[in-house]
């Protein structure tokens, strides 16, 4: 699983409420991911492409468990999501979604616009012409998870072969 | 069963709640679910869409809790429709436990006797963590996760290192557990991921169960994946009060309990010690928990609200702490104290013994229970530029209203001697005139 596209490097500490403000909370999904990172970033919204990755400095996506933070980015379409460390909530709602985020502790050398290629399943990040950092890898059923897309489908397969066993029982 | 390797209070949950004989940090493993949280704000309206696409019932409705606090009371048309919604889903999926508009989660929870030393549980709320301080391994998870659980009964998870904290020496008068944790932000920092903490230590042994529930609620604001606090005979005569029972397979006297629940001494762990002795009041300036210092390195700064509030700062004890400064004093002209009692028991229990009275004809003015201005939802909302003292847990910009406010966050204490003197203040003058020597806050 490869995806390819636009650095955006955001600093330490970047919390879900920056991520995706609570004043927004009612509002539909995609009219909800246009306010994401407004407050750091007022112009991400509007530019960001499908496929491009978002860096994190440490513990990025911090603070309560909304996963309208992760949903936002995915909604943007970004590709995958980087960061020294993450929030443990965070971090479970984007490969719940199927957002790949990984932890890359030399995501600090990455610079803005650098244009990425990152392999989820091999666990790693490079600069187009450049260097290449080596990002965590995800234990084997979470990679699954994520090419899957996500929890939800995950569990659709479950479910189903549970169905296919009752039938059969 | 493997035997003779010591373990941590986490490991020896996690080990049940997998099957396993013992884990180890770093293990990823799925566990069975004792019981599962949601609110109206993660829960039905989040959850009942992906439970629709996985094509699944609820597991187990007797496991399951629902709690409406967000969005209570309705405010406007959309939050009556998420509220009537969850109430709809409840009767719908049978859901066993269901509390309306009666409070706070976190403090619903462990009232209501739902929470057990040795409990695996998975809260839809990342201050989940709380459920630590009755001994029950309760972490937050968000709305797939929620959904995943709700239909299989099962989550996985990476069991945490544990990180073992020792709270030496005694709080002096006017210091909370609050001021403990906001020192902790900035001590330890707000990066704890992959670690469970569990808290021990003589000052904690002399804390009320309500102050105990303020480090592990604020465990989510160190990052850790939960908090821990093993069973004493304060956490178990707290739960037997509440009239219900355990479930089946965690029953046993008091004396069983403590031995089983508990920490191996000799368990792999990391190890931090502080001084509460050591500690002055704390306020955590704007937008984060780890920006406190002691009361003295911002008093003075004009406030505009102060606001006591939230699962972590306006249960009964929060209420006490607030009472003891404000009796027989007013809120400062120019300045508004909000208080939103965090449960519909709360607030009976300040009315029955006169706390409600002294607060209310100190000026402030009560709230609606539920998380109100701290989900940034409720009434107590901030303009751009308006400045809060807030008992909450968070100061994050734009959490509160307007991305341009400011909130500090301190004790209940601090956020009313700062309400009466109409900007920041220490409250330790104030409650020495009254001759409070010791911290108001003790009952269980
Ligand atoms: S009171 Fe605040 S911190 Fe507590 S559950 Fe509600 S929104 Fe979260």
């Amino acid at each position: 699983m490869r995806v390819s596209g636009r650095a955006w490097v955001f600093g330490d500490s970047i919390d879900t409420d920056v991520l995706m403000p609570g004043a927004y909370m009612k509002l539909p999904a995609a009219e909800r991911a246009r306010h994401c990172l407004e407050s750091i970033a007022p112009d991400f919204a509007a530019s960001v492409q499908r496929g491009d990755v978002v860096v994190g400095g440490a513990n990025f996506g911090m603070g309560s468990s909304r996963e309208q933070a992760a949903e936002a980015l995915l909604t943007l379409g970004v590709g995958a999501v980087l960061a020294r460390s993450f929030a443990r909530i965070f971090q479970r709602n984007c490969l719940n979604l199927g957002l790949p985020a990984l932890v890359c502790e030399d995501a600090g050398e990455i610079v803005q616009s650098a244009q990425l290629e990152v392999d989820v399943a091999e666990g790693w990040v490079r600069v187009q012409g450049g260097a290449r950092w080596p990002c965590r890898p995800l234990p084997d059923f979470l990679v699954r998870m994520v090419q899957s897309g996500g929890l939800i489908p995950h569990l659709q397969q479950a479910q189903r072969a549970r169905n296919v066993a009752q039938e059969n029982a | 069963m493997i035997h003779g390797l010591a373990s941590t209070l986490a490991e020896k949950i996690i080990a049940r709640a997998s099957g396993r004989g013992q884990v180890r940090p770093g293990e990823t493993l799925v566990c069975r679910v004792d019981l599962a949280m949601i609110h109206d704000s993660g829960g039905p309206r989040r959850v009942a869409p992906k439970l629709a696409q996985i094509g699944a019932q609820v597991w187990d409705a007797e496991r399951v809790v629902v709690v409406s606090d967000h969005f209570t009371p309705a405010a406007d048309a959309e939050s009556a429709r998420i509220l009537k919604l969850t109430r709809d889903w409840v009767r719908e999926t049978g859901a066993a436990h269901f509390y309306d508009m009666q409070g706070i989660c976190h403090v619903v929870l462990p009232e209501h006797g739902h929470l057990w030393p040795g409990m695996f549980a998975a809260g839809g709320d990342s201050h989940s963590t709380t459920g630590g301080a009755f001994g029950c391994f309760m972490a937050g998870y968000g709305a797939t996760d929620m959904a995943g659980v709700l239909a299989s009964g099962e989550v996985w998870i990476t069991t945490p290192e544990t990180l073992q904290l020792w709270i030496g020496g005694a709080l002096a008068p006017g210091v909370s557990a609050k001021d403990l944790m906001l020192h902790l932000c900035a001590s330890l920092g707000t990066d704890h991921n992959g670690q469970v903490i569990e808290y021990a230590g003589p000052a904690l042994a002399e804390m009320s169960i309500s102050e105990r529930m303020v480090l592990t609620n604020m465990a989510a604001e160190l990052g850790a994946d939960t908090a821990l606090i093993a069973p004493d005979a304060r956490t178990m005569a707290a739960l037997r009060a509440t009239g219900r029972e355990p479930p089946e397979a965690l029953r046993g006297t008091d004396a069983q309990i403590f031995a089983r629940w508990r920490s191996d001494a000799d368990a792999p762990a990391a190890r931090a010690e502080v001084d509460a002795g050591a500690l002055a009041p704390q306020v955590a300036a704007p937008h984060s928990p780890a920006n406190s210092d002691a009361v003295g390195a911002c008093a003075g700064a004009a406030i505009h609200q102060a606001y006591i509030g939230a699962c972590v700062g306006a249960k009964l004890d929060d209420l006490h702490m607030a009472a003891a400064v404000l009796r027989g004093r007013r809120v400062a002209r120019d300045c508004r104290l909000l208080i939103a009692p965090a449960s519909a028991r709360t607030t009976s229990q300040a009315a029955a013994d006169g706390t409600l009275a002294t607060l209310t004809q100190a000026g402030a003015i009560l709230l609606p229970s539920g998380c109100g201005a701290c989900a940034g939802l409720g009434a107590g909302l901030l303009a751009d530029g308006e400045i809060c003292i807030s008992t909450t847990n968070r100061n994050f910009r734009g959490r509160m209203g307007s991305p341009n406010a400011e909130v500090y966050l301190a004790s209940p204490y601090t956020v009313a001697a700062s309400a009466v003197a109409g900007c920041i203040a220490d409250p330790r003058p104030l409650l020495a005139e009254r001759g409070v020597a010791r911290p108001v806050a003790g009952a269980a």
